[in-house]
């Protein structure tokens, strides 16, 4: 079914890049380094006999590599094309503690997945936007799906949040109540840790989305130390 | 007389609406919408600006839990993941240890397979569109679908034992061929199944509200849906005939006649109308199917290593009850390698990747959810829309928080 892709994979990208090859009930699979990983990606949605599309994205833990000096993951691509009707594995190892580079910038939907490997395996994506743990919740401690983390472990019980560690954005975090008035959000929010929201953000001359965790501490970080500058209305004109 | 600015004595400024945006928790529980699952909405007014999908309060820890048990103790957890259609699960994941195993079942079960795996269809959208209109006031019609799932589950009922959560699925078959009535019972629900989608569409088609509130809401684009890995009659609708079912041919699938309805824009009423038409389409198969199904003929494969032993034998011959302790305690060993199986699920392409050791125990067993990638997709589909959209969407993309928390 996916014979051709392999074929193709080896004829354009050379043996540098596809490291192995193997065959299992018909379902094909090719290891590539982790340094081609987003490379063969492109290639794969991008090459006209290709025209592959994400699956899937997943990983496997394999700690008893780890004692042979391989890897220990292995981050798992499975991308199919509905054009040509077929399908490849592409699979790359990645040890503990090192950054699989992200597919998000090829396939939209890496997004959740990758997400997804952080939060059971414990595997970071160098360029992934937006690295929160999805199913489970921010206290959690461990990765759960990995080999070592045992199933009747039990959690610690998380305290009581307070509203300051939410998401939660005015009205409900800094003043309960829908304020029926024009709020200075620059002074408000300079040096604090929240986030705005993009429509408050447009009005401001701001972007900042929620999801955008790292650029709007980054960017409240810049708020505090302008706050002598008042020019507030200049900015919000330019936008 | 004087102009009204006047008389109140106000300034321009101070009519203008206060248009601070509005950060809305909605969920984890919430009663318009059918899941656990959390939306941070920040809204400008009543428009959607930006929304953060929240999904894991049904984590159960479903692939952990694979990694203890046998292949076969894992049925009862993939009931479990779509619980609208169970028996699409149980089957998806009997295909995928099958092709572990590289073996086929006879052709009888493929077709008893197929029928029972397109009635969990039915019931899968007879609950998704009657859910949508009933979230938008429209009580009639999902009680008149819910009736005919009922009647649906009284026959998985009589085939299985239980109403929803089956477990039916065997490695290497089922856990019983046909009752005597089964095709007698399929062949006398049919009717009644395309009498109820008829007058479903009747009650809801020409409704205006219903229109208004479906129409041109909630739309995904095609290039889109393609780039976040959406599957089943979301991505349909955006007018990709992708069905696995089609390109992929699985089971006996092959053999039979049937079309894979699309739409063109993409928005809730073309999800809507996906599924009403897909329910006939499976009418269409179940109506194939049975009359190709034997009436006689083995269920199981005929392979003591796989598949258990009748009861009778166990109590009176040595060998069965050998064979019987042998699969339940060890459970029955799979070659070492990894493979993808996938299936037409409820929701589009659900698929088993597993990894075996060569023990009896599953090393790793990963779903791919379709609810998964297409909630992803729910973002794009809300952006823009008015708060009071979020539930017609949501609806219509029919997240199933077992299947998507795992």
């Amino acid at each position: 079914m996916s014979k051709k892709v392999v074929k193709r994979l080896k004829k354009e990208l050379g043996e540098k890049v596809i490291l192995e090859t193997s065959e299992f009930r018909g379902d094909e699979e090719v290891r590539v380094p982790l340094k081609k990983w987003v490379e063969v990606a492109t290639f794969l949605r991008d090459d006209e006999k290709c025209q592959m599309l994400l699956c899937d994205l997943t990983a496997v833990d394999f700690p008893e590599r780890e004692a042979e000096g391989e890897p220990r993951f292995e981050v798992v691509l499975l991308a199919r094309s509905m054009e040509l009707k077929h399908r490849v594995r592409v699979v790359t190892r990645v040890k503990d503690g090192e950054a699989c580079p992200t597919l998000c910038g090829v396939w939209a939907g890496a997004n959740w997945a990758e997400r997804e490997i952080w939060d059971m395996f414990g595997i970071r994506f160098d360029g992934h936007r937006d690295l929160r743990r999805i199913l489970m919740y921010e206290e959690f401690e461990g990765f759960p799906l990995r080999k070592d983390y045992p199933i009747d472990r039990v959690q610690p019980l998380v305290e009581y949040r307070d509203v300051d560690d939410t998401l939660k954005l005015p009205p409900f975090g800094i003043e309960e109540g829908q304020p029926f008035a024009r709020i200075d959000w620059e002074e408000r929010l300079a040096g604090r840790d929240e986030q705005v929201s993009p429509s408050i953000g447009l009005q401001q001359g701001q972007r900042r989305s929620l999801s955008d965790s790292d650029a709007a501490e980054e960017e409240a970080r810049e708020l505090a130390s302008k706050k002598d500058e008042p020019p507030a209305e200049e900015t919000a004109a330019g936008a | 007389m004087e102009p009204a600015d006047e008389i109140l004595e106000l300034d321009d400024e101070a009519l203008e609406i206060p248009a601070d945006p509005m950060r809305l928790n909605m969920g984890p529980s919430h009663p318009a919408m059918h899941g656990t699952i959390r939306m941070v909405l920040d809204l400008d007014g009543e428009t959607v600006m930006n929304v953060d999908v929240q999904p894991g309060y049904l984590h159960r820890g479903f692939e952990k839990s694979c990694e203890r048990g046998t292949w076969a103790q894992v049925f009862p957890y993939a009931d479990r993941l779509n619980y609208v259609s169970p028996m699409l699960n149980n089957v998806g994941f009997a295909l995928a240890v099958e092709k572990l195993l590289d073996i086929e079942v006879p052709e009888r079960c493929q077709w008893y397979r197929v029928i029972l795996g397109e009635l969990s269809r039915v019931c899968d959208h007879f609950t998704c569109n009657g859910a949508s209109a009933m979230e938008l006031g429209a009580f009639t019609p999902f009680l008149w679908l819910l009736k005919v799932r009922d009647w649906i589950w009284d026959i998985l009922e009589k085939e299985t034992g239980a109403r929803m959560t089956h477990s039916f699925g065997r490695i290497g078959g089922m856990a019983a061929p046909p009752t005597d009535g089964f095709k007698d019972d399929v062949r006398a629900i049919i009717p009644e199944i395309h009498k109820v989608v008829g007058e479903a569409e009747g009650l809801l088609l020409k409704n205006r509200i219903f229109q208004d509130r479906m129409q041109g809401v909630g739309i995904l684009t095609k290039e889109r849906a393609l780039a976040l890995g959406v599957t089943g009659p979301v991505l349909r609708s955006t007018g990709v005939a992708y069905d696995v079912r089609k390109d992929f041919p699985y089971m006996t699938y092959g053999d039979v006649d049937f079309d894979v309805p699309v739409g063109t824009d993409g928005d809730n009423w073309d999800r809507f109308m996906v599924r009403m038409e897909e329910v006939r389409q499976a009418v269409r198969i179940i109506e194939q199917a049975l009359e190709k199904m034997p009436d006689e003929g083995p269920v199981n494969v005929d392979d003591p290593r796989i598949v258990l032993p009748e009861k009778r034998e166990v109590y009176t011959t040595i060998e069965a009850t050998i064979a019987h302790f042998k699969l339940v305690m060890e459970g029955l060993k799979c070659p070492k390698g990894a493979v993808y199986s996938f299936t037409e699920g409820g929701n589009g392409e659900l698929g088993f990747y597993l990894v075996s050791d060569g023990s009896g125990t599953p090393y790793r067993c990963r779903v791919r959810p379709p609810c998964w990638f297409n909630l992803q997709a729910a973002r794009e589909m809300l952006l823009g829309d008015m708060i009071a959209d979020i539930i017609p969407t949501f609806g219509s993309v029919n997240m199933i928080g077992g299947e998507c928390d795992r």
